[in-house]
């Protein structure tokens, strides 16, 4: 972190005392009043403020759920209903965490969109976004965990379903499920060790990668609905001319998308928390029981767009393949896409459609995933899959040879 | 700069395309699940031209409404306790919230024996259960949950003699019920004339209802019965659900207040930026 | 077109900028603590905890003169000892070598702050907690007992650390307590049952 001491103000008494232990003034310094952020953020850049927000809910509501859950398949079902009607305000601290969680995925899948509408994931900003997906995969095995925990029968099927895929690895399959699972079906073994990794590994894994996702992209500023890089032209006082200090023009505008965030949150948490179905599914509101399926295994609604790509071919391993490459694809993505230009407003109509049909088929999915596999929803899973790998499948082709004519000198403002 | 404001508009045509698309179908899940989740005010279906839609019968649940769970702890009590348990529910709890004095409590709702700490448990032998009847009745503390109360609401309006099993009756809703049906002194002994079933129509097909052997209720008295009751299951499944919305009422007005405030703020320091 | 900020104060309306800012960070601030609330009751007994520690009758026939029963009220040991006219003549005589003989310092409900601690002069109930530092003191009924000297009293005895305490638990001088045991609330309902947890006034008989 650069800067020297000059530019740092002189204290005295308990703020001198401090300073001179902690860098307390040159974070904020360097941090917030000292870092200049693009002046033309649009909406779409409230997402990662309102990913630490939804960290934050996670972590604080789980800790004091964690007070009350007992873990352990004859007592955790029990446990849930006890914080839902015994603890004071337990109700509360359970639907701020199940509604936090589908929170947290709406925030992190636009959050995402963002980087593909801006080319946030080009250079030099590939690491920021390989962090990032880390941190998604971690979130996604965090969120899967923590579902298991009530030990309703969605939690146990869903389980069941999913640990069964590591078995289509051929060789170590079959194996390697038992080890996951610590027995020979979903029990109290992986009830156990999910409450473990759930409340402690994965959260200590997420900081970290929240940390190192902050550094990343200290390191090089944050990309810009423009797509270009502001720190290129700066001013006689050496601060980029179409940049803004974080504090206060971004701290006090991310405070209104806080707070429009918080309404929402607090609408669903209070008059709709199940969400019809969607984000407590209906199941789980019985124990888990291993001799009776509920009639429609789906996962929750924010893994059902891989869901839908499992489905999509009948053979069990050939799915599993296409659902981890579906991922794996989301990773590469910044070496798939060859344009020099960042953002879609200078872009070409071809790179238009395809995130547009990209777009479409991601939500298509995640719809039939909800579905049972039948008649017509198959088939449309089958296309809405095919076009899904078309969009990275072909992007090093039709992304080439885009013009970088048109991308202005400075930021536009009042654009959307 | 004509160029690029035709293709920023393009641009802003299509990401707005998009996200109505998304806002198109958060709302009808929004509101999908607000109608699920408020009360679904229809009377009951009958005989609708060429049969009885059944299957559209809703419960109409009013959860504030506290004489009507009353009068369903009451129903409960007389006669679901015997078999089925609330095993989450306390007794002194259900009469907190429903507003049952004390001494009513003891006097009425509560099996001798039993305090008003203790939870509603049936005196039913668990272990004999499945060899009587097949399956040893659940608990319903959760039954509004996971079935929905429309689900219940017809499962008990939906017995009907059926010769062909144990308990001389079955069920529109559970085929096969190993439940009896046990309202039948309320309600009245019915027929149902089945007809075929029906393309892309899942559930049986119903022409019409023949009284076997009247109740002691009237056909309104026993609806009303019934959906007392499923009124007191939908409040037994999640029973701070009053409470949750008062309170969620100021948390959002109290949120409006704040955001409006940062808003302004926003709106000052970035006469700076513009 | 600006590029920085405008650093002359002439536009800037600062006393709109602090009011605002005012007005803002306290909304937030009250709503931080109305959040704090939920996460801190969550803390509060449950209804579990509280239904556990619902008022316990017990049977007071079945203790004879002269014995003691325990019974756990809210995870506490209650001591209900059935005192003879004997025992209760060994009150009296020594109130000198007591701390607090009318017991001033000491924590009961009022009804029970009279010479015997008691509602009723042949029951005494008090929680079985020494005032020190928490142990169980152990019933040492029988007056003169070797280790106790010959001027022991009857009372109890806390094995812990050695404070002393009469047949009304009032403590003795020279022990580590401070206080006489505490006397929780409990009264007399017309059956015969003693009930822990409910005071006279609301069971209408003492």
């Amino acid at each position: 972190m650069a800067g020297n001491d000059d530019t740092l103000p002189v204290r005295t008494g308990f703020l001198g005392w401090l300073n001179k232990r902690l860098p307390v003034d040159a974070f904020m310094r360097d941090q917030l009043t000292g870092y200049y952020a693009p002046k033309n953020f649009n909406i779409w850049y409230y997402f990662g403020v309102l990913s630490l927000v939804a960290l934050v809910l996670q972590l604080v509501t789980g800790i004091f759920l964690t007070m009350h859950y007992k873990v352990g398949e004859a007592t955790a079902f029990d446990s849930v209903e006890y914080i839902m009607r015994e603890v004071p305000y337990g109700w509360l601290l359970r639907y701020m965490h199940s509604t936090g969680a589908s929170a947290f995925f709406i925030v992190i899948y636009l959050h995402m969109f963002r980087a593909f509408l801006y080319g946030s994931y080009k250079a030099p900003r590939e690491l920021l976004w390989l962090f990032g997906m880390a941190i998604y995969l971690a979130l996604m095995a965090e969120a899967f965990m923590g579902y298991v925990l009530p030990w309703g029968n969605m939690s146990f099927w869903g389980a069941q379903v999913i640990v069964n895929l590591f078995g289509t690895i051929p060789v170590v399959g079959p194996g390697l499920v038992d080890w996951i699972r610590g027995d020979y079906g979903i029990a109290d073994a992986t009830l156990n060790r999910f409450f473990s990794l759930h409340v402690v590994a994965v959260p200590l894994v997420l900081l970290l990668l929240v940390a190192l996702h902050l550094v990343a992209l200290r390191q090089n500023g944050s990309n810009n609905p423009d797509g270009i890089e502001i720190k290129e032209k700066k001013g006689p006082d050496g601060k980029p001319l179409d940049g803004i200090p974080f504090h206060p023009y971004y701290t006090v505008k991310d405070l209104v998308g806080v707070g429009v965030f918080l309404i929402l949150f607090a609408i669903v948490v209070f008059f709709v928390p199940t969400f019809g179905g969607l984000f407590l599914e209906n199941p789980n509101f019985e124990p888990a029981n291993p001799l009776s399926t509920p009639e429609h295994i789906a996962p929750v609604w924010y893994f059902t767009p891989f869901y839908a790509i499992l489905r999509a071919v009948p053979d069990q391993r050939t799915g599993a393949v296409l659902m981890a490459l579906s991922i794996i694809c989301f990773i590469v993505v910044p070496w798939l896409d060859r344009s020099p230009v960042k953002s879609t407003r200078y872009r070409p109509l071809r790179w238009k459609l395809a995130l547009a049909i990209f777009a479409v088929s991601f939500v298509a999915l995640g719809y039939l995933g909800l579905k049972p596999a039948e008649g017509t929803y198959v088939a449309l899973a089958r296309i809405f899959t095919a076009l899904y790998f078309a969009f990275f499948a072909l992007m090093p082709f039709y992304t080439r040879g885009e013009s970088t004519s048109r991308v202005p000198d400075r930021v536009t403002l009042n654009h959307d | 700069m004509t160029e690029l404001a035709i293709r920023s508009r393009s641009i802003r045509a299509g990401a707005a395309r998009a996200l109505m698309g998304l806002a198109a179908a958060l709302v009808l899940c929004g509101t999908a699940a607000a109608a699920e989740e408020a009360a679904g005010h229809e009377e009951a279906g009958h005989e609708e031209g060429h049969g009885v839609d059944w299957q559209s019968w809703m419960a109409g649940n009013e959860v504030t409404n506290t004489a009507s769970l009353q009068r369903g702890a009451a129903n409960f009590v007389n006669y679901c306790l015997g078999c089925h348990s609330l095993k989450y529910m306390r007794y002194e709890r259900m009469a907190k919230d429903l507003n049952i004095p004390t001494a009513q409590l003891t006097a009425n709702l509560i099996p001798t024996g039993a305090r008003p700490t203790d939870y509603m448990l049936s005196s039913f032998p668990h272990a004999e259960g499945e060899a009587w009847f097949g399956r040893a009745p659940p608990d319903l503390s959760l039954v509004a949950r996971y079935r929905g109360s429309d689900w219940v609401y017809r499962f008990l309006k939906g017995f009907y003699v059926d010769a062909t099993r144990p308990s001389g009756t079955n069920n529109l809703v559970l085929d096969g019920a190993a439940m009896p049906a046990v309202l039948s002194d309320l309600e009245g002994v019915k027929s149902a004339v089945l007809g075929a079933a029906a393309e892309g129509h899942a559930g049986k097909v119903v022409e019409r209802f023949d009284v076997v052997a009247p109740g002691r209720l009237k056909p309104e008295e026993f609806d009303a019965f019934v959906r007392d009751t499923v009124n007191f299951l939908d409040y037994a499944g999640d029973p701070a659900q009053v409470q949750r919305r008062s309170i969620g009422l100021w948390v959002v007005l109290f949120l409006l207040v704040f955001t409006a405030f940062a808003w302004m703020l926003k709106k000052e320091y970035w006469k700076d930026v513009h | 077109m600006s590029d920085t900020p405008a650093t002359a104060a002439n536009e800037v309306d600062q006393d709109r900028r602090g009011f605002l800012t005012f007005a803002t960070v306290a909304t937030g601030a009250v709503g931080a603590a109305f959040v704090a609330v939920p996460f801190i009751a969550s803390w509060s007994p449950s209804e579990r905890a509280r239904a556990a520690g619902a008022p316990v009758e017990v049977d007071l026939a079945k203790i004879e003169p002269g014995q003691m029963l325990t019974i756990p009220y809210r995870k506490k040991p209650m001591y209900i000892v059935h005192r003879t006219p004997e025992m209760l003549g060994h009150l009296a005589g020594h109130d000198a070598k007591l701390k607090d003989p009318e017991s001033k310092d000491s924590e009961q409900p009022d009804y029970a702050r009279n010479a015997q601690r008691a509602v009723k002069p042949e029951f005494l109930v008090l929680e079985g907690t020494c005032t020190h530092l928490g142990c169980l003191p152990k019933a040492r009924f029988q007056p003169g007992m070797a280790d106790l000297g010959a001027d022991w009293p009857g009372g109890f005895f806390c094995p812990c650390h050695g404070s002393r305490f009469d047949l009304a638990g009032r403590v003795f001088e020279g022990s580590p307590a401070s206080k006489n045991l505490r006397i929780p609330v409990y009264s007399f309902r017309d059956d015969g049952m003693l009930v822990l947890g409910v005071g006279p006034t609301e069971t209408g008989a003492a």
